[in-house]
């Protein structure tokens, strides 16, 4: 069952520029689709300032789109009641990347799991030391730390308390914003473990954000890499990770992991900036820095096309316009339904 | 996690040492020792003033008057730090008076701090026409120099204790408003607000239950600064006559009445308010000082 689904999702933020240089838009997020399915996970990958970030506040609610739709167990998030956005509010849940930041430093541990509760449902003070102490246990905090404070904890266990709240309401999903990127090496397994646990015990989707390719690997089922503001490739997380079609996706996964040994795969390394998202180079976004860049790639913008399972942006799988009789399939926007992205690869 | 800073650490905290500052602040471990024992022996004094207090404060005896302190020729033990030109025992009204200063200054603290810091909470926090009506209003009020602003006002409503608490208040919630503002606006941009948006909480419990505790420590150090400014003030109107009105004793009041005899060598009716201002107003500062290092978010780690 699809769960939210993204469609031609946009946001641009207006900056201002100096006395001389005039203002302008930065494109963060510049019409990305994709749907995820309940109980899946769907992976985000990109260089810094791709829009990951941008995109999950979108779908936090947290900045309201440029334009796009989003729709949750089908429904229209822009034509929703108050009632079905406070439905949607308890739905969708998050945890963030700096655990020092994300707790109140002047809350107690148990106010801070149990307040997503106590603000969507008139609790008795009992009960919800009740619920607090069961969401410690199912992330492994001992009953004690429901009366400290988050600057008794480590980063690891800070990141089990925002689970935890993340938890409360019991989400159908959570967006995880690089949840494991400002933890030490050694506990990051420890976490992302734990997240996997949760997902098969308690049914719940999640939107992982990551710079760490392995770890995008290990915990997604479709992966959506992104350069940008564009969606470059989309599709099940054992093929993209094992196989990458796109110049920009292979080059992401030729320094992250290993290749098998039978398969050939040229080592190709990014060079160069990212591009600035207030001026993105025009026709293929990357074709500043891609590798096998071809004439058309810096007038033509490549569509979305189905290949090899899943969906690339590139002119090495599109077509070439007129050219033959034949056509391949093209990915419209919003009919990202191939069967193999609604069964995905097992993570 | 808070690693307390070395006093030094803090480049605004050099600027503000003083000679006067190097010689009160008697130090152990960076704590203000001496202006928090100042301090607390001045509280105990303005709460227990009726039991300590020698005479009554308010009523003289003619044929006394302008007797110098004990210890000089012509004093009485009756008066130990002498008598005033109605004949009033000096040390009592120094007692009421430090009951007087305590009480404006904390209730005009207090008042000018939770206007100043719900104002400043909003304009940070709703941003919007509310910050720029808000922020308008604060920096013409900070154009206008305080103590000319604050002796119109007096003018104005007439002189009483009450009002000088209100006057004060109305005076300098700018200060806190600018502070806070200015704390909340990086607040706001902070996780655990975003997340608290998720757990959906209205704008109002997120004032109240994420911004507010998080920025009390900033209101209560200003507060602690604020007070030698108001004490200073209350004695300034005091002394011009639009403060405490007169049987009262202020030591701003005790100041402009005493003044006439220091030509008579009567210092004693000008020196000892004034010692007691000073030491007040250097106490709260040192200790403000001291806690605005200790609290301050942006120098502590959290
Ligand atoms: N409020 C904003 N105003 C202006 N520009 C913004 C704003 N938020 C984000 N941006 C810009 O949008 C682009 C995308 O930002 P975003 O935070 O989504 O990137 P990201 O992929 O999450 O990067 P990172 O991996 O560093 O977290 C960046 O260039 C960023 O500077
Ligand atoms: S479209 Fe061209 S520039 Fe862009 S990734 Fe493909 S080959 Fe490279
Ligand atoms: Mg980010």
């Amino acid at each position: 069952m699809t769960l939210l689904e993204v469609d031609n999702l946009v946001k641009h933020f207006p900056v201002k520029g100096g006395f001389f240089t005039g203002g302008g838009v930065v494109r963060a997020v510049d019409g990305v689709s994709f749907r995820i399915e309940a109980g899946r996970t769907v992976g985000v990958v990109g260089e810094s300032g791709c829009g990951k970030t941008t995109t999950a506040k979108v779908v936090l609610g947290l900045e309201t789109p440029t334009s796009g739709t989003l729709r949750f167990e089908g429904a229209d998030l822009q034509t929703l009641d108050a009632a079905g956005r406070r439905r949607y509010r308890r739905s969708v849940q998050a945890v963030f990347q700096d655990p020092f930041a994300s707790l109140n430093p002047r809350m107690r541990v148990g106010a801070i799991i149990t307040e997503p509760l106590v603000v969507h449902e008139q609790l008795a003070r009992g009960e919800a030391r009740e619920r607090a102490l069961r969401l410690l246990d199912v992330v492994s905090l001992p009953e004690r730390s429901i009366d400290l404070f988050p600057h008794e904890f480590s980063g690891g266990q800070r990141q089990r308390i925002a689970i935890a709240r993340a938890l409360a309401l019991e989400p159908k999903l959570i967006v995880l914003d690089e949840p494991v990127s400002a933890l030490d090496v050694s506990i990051r397994a420890q976490i992302l473990n734990l997240l996997r646990d949760l997902q098969a015990r308690l049914g719940l989707a999640y939107l992982f954000i990551t710079h760490d390719l392995a770890a995008v690997a290990y915990m997604s089922h479709t992966v959506a890499v992104m350069y940008l503001g564009k969606l470059v490739e989309f599709g099940p997380a054992r093929a993209v990770a094992t196989a990458p079609q796109h110049p920009y996706t292979r080059a992401l996964f030729a320094a992250a992991l290993p290749s098998h040994p039978d398969e050939r795969r040229e080592d190709v390394t990014l060079v160069g900036e990212v591009p600035s998202p207030l001026a993105p180079p025009p026709g293929c976004r990357f074709h500043t820095r891609c590798p096998v860049v071809m004439e058309r790639c810096a007038r033509e913008e490549p569509p979305l096309v189905h290949t090899d399972g899943r969906l690339v942006a590139c002119h090495l799988y599109s077509p070439t316009p007129g050219v033959g009789p034949w056509q391949p399939q093209r990915a419209a926007p919003g009919s990202l339904t191939s069967p193999s992205f609604t069964t995905g690869g097992a993570p | 996690m808070s690693t307390p800073m070395s006093p030094s650490a803090s480049p605004s905290r050099a600027a503000s040492l003083t000679l006067a500052w190097r010689f009160a602040a008697f130090h152990a471990e960076g704590f203000p020792v001496l202006p928090t024992l100042i301090l607390l022996v001045l509280v105990l004094t303005a709460v227990f003033a009726n039991v300590i207090a020698p005479s009554d404060p308010e009523i003289g005896t003619l044929g006394e008057r302008f007797r110098p302190p004990a210890w000089q020729v012509g004093g009485s033990e009756k008066y130990l730090l002498g008598t005033d030109h109605l004949g009033r025992d000096v040390l009592s009204r120094l007692i009421f008076g430090a009951r007087v200063s305590m009480v404006v200054g904390l209730t005009a603290v207090l008042f000018a701090g939770a206007v100043g810091t719900a104002l400043g909470i909003l304009s940070g926090f709703l941003g919007g026409w509310v910050d720029q009506v808000i922020m308008r209003v604060t920096d013409t009020w900070l154009a206008l120099p305080a103590l000319t602003f604050a002796i119109f006002l007096a003018a104005v409503v007439g002189p009483s204790e009450m009002n000088i608490v209100i006057i004060l208040g109305a005076v300098y919630w700018t200060r806190y408003a600018r502070v806070i503002r200015g704390e909340v606006l990086s607040l706001r941009e902070r996780d655990f607000v975003r997340l608290a948006i998720v757990a959906g909480c209205s704008k109002w419990t997120i004032m109240r239950r994420h911004i507010l505790p998080n920025v009390l420590n900033s209101a209560i150090v200003l507060g602690t600064l604020m007070l030698g400014v108001v004490i200073v003030t209350e004695a300034a109107l005091s002394f011009l006559g639009v403060g405490v009105p007169p049987p009262k004793p202020a030591w701003g009041l005790m100041l402009a009445d005493g003044k006439k005899g220091l030509m008579a060598g009567y210092w004693w009716l000008t020196v000892l308010p004034g010692s007691c201002i000073m030491l007040m107003v250097l106490s709260a500062n040192l200790l403000g000082d001291w806690l605005r290092v200790k609290l301050d978010p942006q120098l502590r780690q959290l």
